[in-house]
This record gives C-alpha cells, sequence and structure tokens, in this order.
C-alpha cells in the first residue's frame, strides 16, 4: 500500500512537470512580450529592460523554467530584493499580486460552488436514477428520463441566462448572484448562490441520472439479485444489500473526478454570474494575458484532477473487495 | 468533449459512459428500420438534415431572405431607444424572418444560417480528425501492446488529466486569430481523442484474443491485415455511436469557445458568439437571445438523441 502510494504520488509529481512545461512552453512561445505590457504607456526602451531584468524574463528558456519551478518548491528573490516565500507562483503582471495569494482568495468561492452543486447532483442525479430504474418504463421514468436529456443538451450558459432572466429579471425572487461570505448571513448566502448551483448541478444530475439508472437496472438483471430475490428477501432489502453497491460504485468514482474538476473552478458559470471563483481568475488573466496567473490556474486545476484520480483509485479499491484483491 | 477535466463546459466525452458492447451487432439495414420507426429519431434526424442543408445553402437562402449576414439595416433598429429592433418578437418581419440583432440591425435569419455553417464544419471536421487520431492511437496501442502501449496510454493519462478548458482558451487567446476555425478544430482534436481512443484500445485487445484473429494469424495473415480486415471492421458499431455522441459535445465546445470570446472571431457569425453578445440585452430583448440558444439546444439534443438510441440498438441487439 506504502510502495502503491508512493508511486502514484511520484506520478503525480511527473504529471504536474508535464503540464507546467507545456504551459510554459506556449507561453515562451506564442505570448507578446509581457515586460511592454507592464510597462503600459509612456514607455522607455530603458524600462522595459529594467522590467525585464527584474523578472527574469531576459534569461534564456530553460533558466527562466527553472526559476519558477525552484520558486514553486523554495521560495524566490527577485533581482530587486523583492522575496516570495514559497509556494511561488511569481507576481500577477495585471496587478502585482502574489498570485498564491490570489488562488487563496478565490478558492472559497469556487469551493462553495462546487460543494453546494455537488450536494444537489448527487441528491437529484442518484434518487432521480435510482427511482426510474425501479419504475422503468413508467411516466415517472420516461419525464426523468426526458428531463435529463435535456440536461445534459442544454448549454449551461443558456440555462443561467434563462435562469437569470426568469428569477432575476422578471419575477425578482433571487438577487444578482454575488460572492456573499456565508458569515453575513446564512440566508443571503444561501439565496446568491442557488442559481449557480442550479445551473451548474443540472447537467451533472441529469449524467448521474442516466448512469445510476442504467447500473440499476444491469444489476437487478444479475443472477445473484435473483438469487436474493428467490431466497425471499424483501424487494426493498434486495435493493439495499445487494443492488445499490455494486450499481453506485462507478456513480461515487466519477463523483470524486468530477468534483476534483470542479475544485479548479467552474468556468462558465462562474463567469456569466460574474462571481470572483478559481474559474473567473483563469478566464479574466487568460483575457489580459497574466500569464504567472495563467500559469497558476493551469497547475492548481491539473493538481485537482490528479488527486482526483488517485482518490478514485483508493476509492475503488475500498468500494469494491474485488479490485483490492486483484491489487 | 475533453472538459471532464476540471471544466464545466461539457463532460459530454462521458456521454458514453457505458462503452457501447464490441464485435459485429446488427446489419445496417436492420438498424435503419429501427430507427425510422422512432418519432424521436426521425425529428432528431430531421433537425440535423434541417440545419446541415441551411448550412450548405446559406448563400442561397440568404438571396431568397434578400439580408446578408454583414448588412446593416438602419430602418430595422430604433435609434431613440438605444438600437433596438422595432417591431414585435426583436424585429420579426416578412422583411426579417427572424428579427434583427439590436444596435447594429444585421439579419438574424443570415447569421443563424451562416453561424450553421461554422457549428457544423467545426463539430464535424472535429470529430474526423478526432476519428483518425484515436482509431489510429487506439489501435496501435491495443494491437502492439508492449512498450507502444504504455507510450499512448500514458500520453492518453497525461491528456486527460490536463485542464483542457482553461488550455484551449489560453492557447487559442495567445495565437493569431487568422484561420480560427482550423486551429478549433486541431485545439479539440488534441485534447478529445484519448475518450475514443480507450474504448478502441481495450477492444481492439479483447478482439486480437478472439478466435477468428488467431485464424487468420494462422494463415498467414500479417499485422497490418488483420488490424484493417479483421479488428477494424469489428469496431464499426463502436464507432458510429461513440462519434455521434462526440458531435454534440464538439459543437457545444465551439459555442462554449465562442461564447467566452476566443472562438470564431467577429464579424463571422456563430451561435456562440451571437449568445454572448445577446447577453446586454435580453432583459430587453429575449427574442435576440432565445433564437440562438433553441437552434443550438436542438442541434445538440438530436446528435444526442441519435447517437443514444443508436448505442441502445447496438447494445441490446434487439433486432434479432
Amino acid at each position: 500500500m506504502l510502495r502503491y502510494m508512493g508511486v502514484r504520488l511520484l506520478g503525480m509529481v511527473v504529471v504536474l512537470f508535464l503540464v507546467s512545461l507545456f504551459t510554459f512552453v506556449i507561453f515562451f512561445v506564442l505570448s507578446p512580450d509581457p515586460a511592454v505590457q507592464i510597462c503600459g504607456k509612456n514607455c522607455t526602451p530603458e524600462r522595459i529592460d529594467q522590467i525585464r531584468g527584474t523578472l527574469g524574463l531576459d534569461q534564456p528558456f530553460w533558466t527562466q523554467f527553472g526559476q519558477f519551478l525552484s520558486g514553486v518548491v523554495a521560495g524566490r528573490t527577485y533581482a530587486d530584493g523583492q522575496v516570495c516565500p514559497a509556494p511561488c507562483l511569481g507576481y500577477s503582471f495585471q496587478n502585482s499580486l502574489p498570485v498564491w495569494d490570489m488562488l487563496v482568495d478565490r478558492l472559497p468561492v469556487s469551493a462553495t460552488v462546487a460543494v453546494g452543486a455537488a450536494v444537489l447532483w448527487l441528491l437529484a442525479g442518484v434518487a432521480g436514477g435510482l427511482l426510474s430504474a425501479l419504475k422503468e418504463g413508467t411516466w415517472w421514468d420516461r419525464g426523468a428520463m426526458v428531463l435529463a436529456l435535456g440536461g445534459i443538451s442544454v448549454p449551461n450558459y443558456v440555462l443561467a441566462l434563462v435562469l437569470q432572466y426568469v428569477l432575476v429579471v422578471q419575477l425578482q425572487v433571487l438577487p444578482f448572484p454575488q460572492a456573499v461570505d456565508f458569515a453575513d448571513g446564512p440566508g443571503q448566502w444561501f439565496a446568491n448562490y442557488l442559481m449557480p448551483w442550479v445551473v451548474l448541478s443540472f447537467l451533472y444530475a441529469s449524467l448521474y441520472a442516466r448512469l445510476t439508472r442504467a447500473n440499476v437496472i444491469d444489476t437487478l438483471g444479475e443472477n445473484y439479485v435473483r438469487t436474493a430475490r428467490a431466497k425471499g428477501l424483501p424487494g426493498w432489502l434486495v435493493i439495499r444489500r445487494h443492488a445499490l453497491r455494486p450499481a453506485l460504485t462507478p456513480v461515487a468514482t466519477i463523483f470524486a473526478m468530477d468534483f476534483a474538476g470542479l475544485l479548479g473552478g467552474a468556468l462558465i458559470t462562474e463567469t456569466v454570474f460574474g462571481l470572483n471563483g478559481i474559474g473567473k481568475l483563469a478566464a479574466d488573466s487568460i483575457t489580459q494575458n497574466d500569464q504567472p496567473v495563467i500559469m497558476a490556474v493551469t497547475l492548481l486545476a491539473a493538481f485537482f484532477v490528479i488527486v482526483g484520480n488517485i482518490v478514485v483509485d483508493l476509492l475503488y479499491g475500498w468500494l469494491d473487495p474485488r479490485v483490492r484483491t486483484a491489487r | 468533449m475533453a472538459l471532464s477535466s476540471g471544466v464545466d463546459l461539457e463532460p459530454s466525452a462521458r456521454a458514453g459512459h457505458r462503452d457501447p458492447a464490441p464485435a459485429g451487432g446488427p446489419g445496417r439495414r436492420a438498424v435503419l428500420r429501427v430507427l425510422r420507426s422512432d418519432i424521436a429519431v426521425v425529428l432528431s434526424a430531421g433537425y440535423i438534415a434541417l440545419v446541415l442543408l441551411a448550412a450548405v445553402a446559406a448563400p442561397l437562402l440568404v438571396q431568397v431572405s434578400g439580408w446578408g449576414p454583414y448588412d446593416f439595416d438602419q430602418a430595422a433598429i430604433d435609434p431613440n431607444l438605444g438600437g433596438l429592433p422595432v417591431g414585435w418578437g426583436g424585429g420579426i418581419s416578412a422583411e426579417h424572418w427572424f428579427g434583427v440583432e439590436p444596435g447594429s440591425g444585421r439579419d438574424i435569419f443570415a447569421r443563424i444560417v451562416y453561424g450553421a455553417r461554422v457549428s457544423m464544419t467545426v463539430a464535424l471536421a472535429a470529430t474526423a480528425l478526432t476519428t483518425v487520431i484515436a482509431v489510429v492511437m487506439g489501435l496501435l496501442a491495443g494491437y502492439h501492446g508492449g512498450v507502444v502501449d504504455l507510450v499512448i496510454s500514458r500520453v492518453m493519462d497525461f491528456l486527460m488529466a490536463f485542464p483542457a478548458l482553461i488550455f484551449m482558451i489560453a492557447v487559442l487567446s495567445a495565437l493569431p486569430a487568422e484561420n480560427r476555425q482550423l486551429l478549433l478544430v486541431v485545439v479539440i482534436a488534441v485534447f478529445g481523442w484519448p475518450y475514443l481512443a480507450r474504448v478502441v484500445r481495450s477492444q481492439t485487445i479483447s478482439l486480437t484474443q478472439r478466435e477468428f484473429v488467431e485464424a487468420a494469424r494462422a494463415s498467414g495473415a500479417g499485422g497490418w491485415t488483420i488490424v484493417f480486415r479483421e479488428v477494424l471492421p469489428n469496431l464499426r458499431s463502436t464507432l458510429v455511436v461513440m462519434t455521434t455522441l462526440a458531435v454534440p459535445g464538439y459543437i457545444g465546445t465551439e459555442a462554449g469557445l465562442s461564447f467566452l470570446g476566443v472562438g470564431v472571431i467577429p464579424p463571422t457569425p456563430s451561435w456562440g458568439q451571437m449568445i454572448a453578445s445577446s447577453v446586454s440585452w435580453y432583459a430587453v430583448d429575449p427574442a435576440y437571445f432565445l433564437i440562438p440558444s433553441v437552434c443550438l439546444f436542438l442541434l445538440v439534443l438530436s446528435f444526442t438523441v441519435l447517437g443514444d438510441r443508436l448505442r441502445t440498438i447496438t447494445d441490446s441487439g434487439e433486432l434479432r
């Protein structure tokens, strides 16, 4: 087990290294000179050179990449004497804030969006799918599956705008979403985040409902379920003891992945609603060509996905004993 | 596509959660017969055909309607109301069938049919490119095994761990604007192929252990012959289903990227971009928002319904 974890963690470091290298190359090759951009109007060539020197932009590619990596691990001291403690992801070209602090600042909003949406979609998706499977072929089942099909097909920015139009502009029952703190009043907090949660969870709830339904129907057709029924076990016990676990194992593993992905920012949802999370940070930094921030956001998202992957593997071993013995 | 990693655009790469059953499956004619008897499928196919037709015949349709996608009609908007379209439903009239764009007075019908061109071109080209890469990589990895398999599998893991949407946006915004549609196709394909290749790989592995492949090998067939004559034909139904289910994902991706402003560059119309520009108007001119949204939603829905149904048929073998 220890050895297994060691290998996985090593793999994680390798992938993160590759992601940063890949991102670094793209920006090194493609982007306009950030020094010119930082300097802004009324810029002199001397000033540009000075900025390049301070940020190490006049160094060759590998030196810059090395400086970035060692900054992440051990911190970094810039040429002008500014100290950036580890994990140093550099300073934003736009507002000169430490990128790490920006991430820490934004993460709670993304986490709130992700957690709330996850609760919603798990409840709606799994319960809906389970009911559909148990009532296969009924009107409930058909209605739920049509709804799920719609949920998969509607782009979430369209859904966001429709909801906003109906609930905020026309009916005025909800406010325009803002990243309100929970401490400022749970009611306000809930009202502000409700729409982002619904929008984000609709797609996932639809996917999970379809997946759960298909899995439960498959499992109910298995021989051991028939055996359990044949020996006289009541229907709900058959489902609880024999059918649910194998049917929901894939759902649990996919959930770990999806949730990990969302921690890296729900880009479109956050952008549409103007919530200042990681996703909006990514969108903004991209339009402003703020390379250190783009780097950091990409790395953070990749980090969450990889951790999610590892969690999935562990979860699978725990939920499905057959995998455990095989390993 | 490719976006289950870290983003909320379209986790539709995983739309094929349950990989379709391998091997031959029912005959083409039988599949068509079942499909024709399903009303949802007929409607979906009809809508897809309509959009395709509109895309192909866009210049002609615009001739008939009388307004091109770049023509400004100052008479159709009211300058006193900040450029709101004159008349009901965003300026819907005999002149402008779907109304006009607020502010500029461009004909929405023309922009929708030209937008269909962009959506369809990007989505279909991306699907084609993704499928080719995925099939080649999947077959290579599955058939060869060993180091080839290891390398390809690691690359796939890497690409799937990558925050694809952030990266797509970053690359697209950093690259020059010319030939944006080609760029979109390439970027989508680069991040999209692992999801199909993974399935092709696992099915190739199980197919190469079957008796008919062994028989072919025993009768002296070479590696390429086995791959193309024995393995590939058996992947057909999987490929049909998975590519049909991939198209809506790519349509959504293109629309999403255009919505975020890094897709198709104005003034070339695209549905996602039309939706984005309708955001500042939707409270006063909902029609301008609704028309492209509904067109997009129906297109994605139609492809999903079609793909779903195809999968059910190939999965269950309900034809025999």
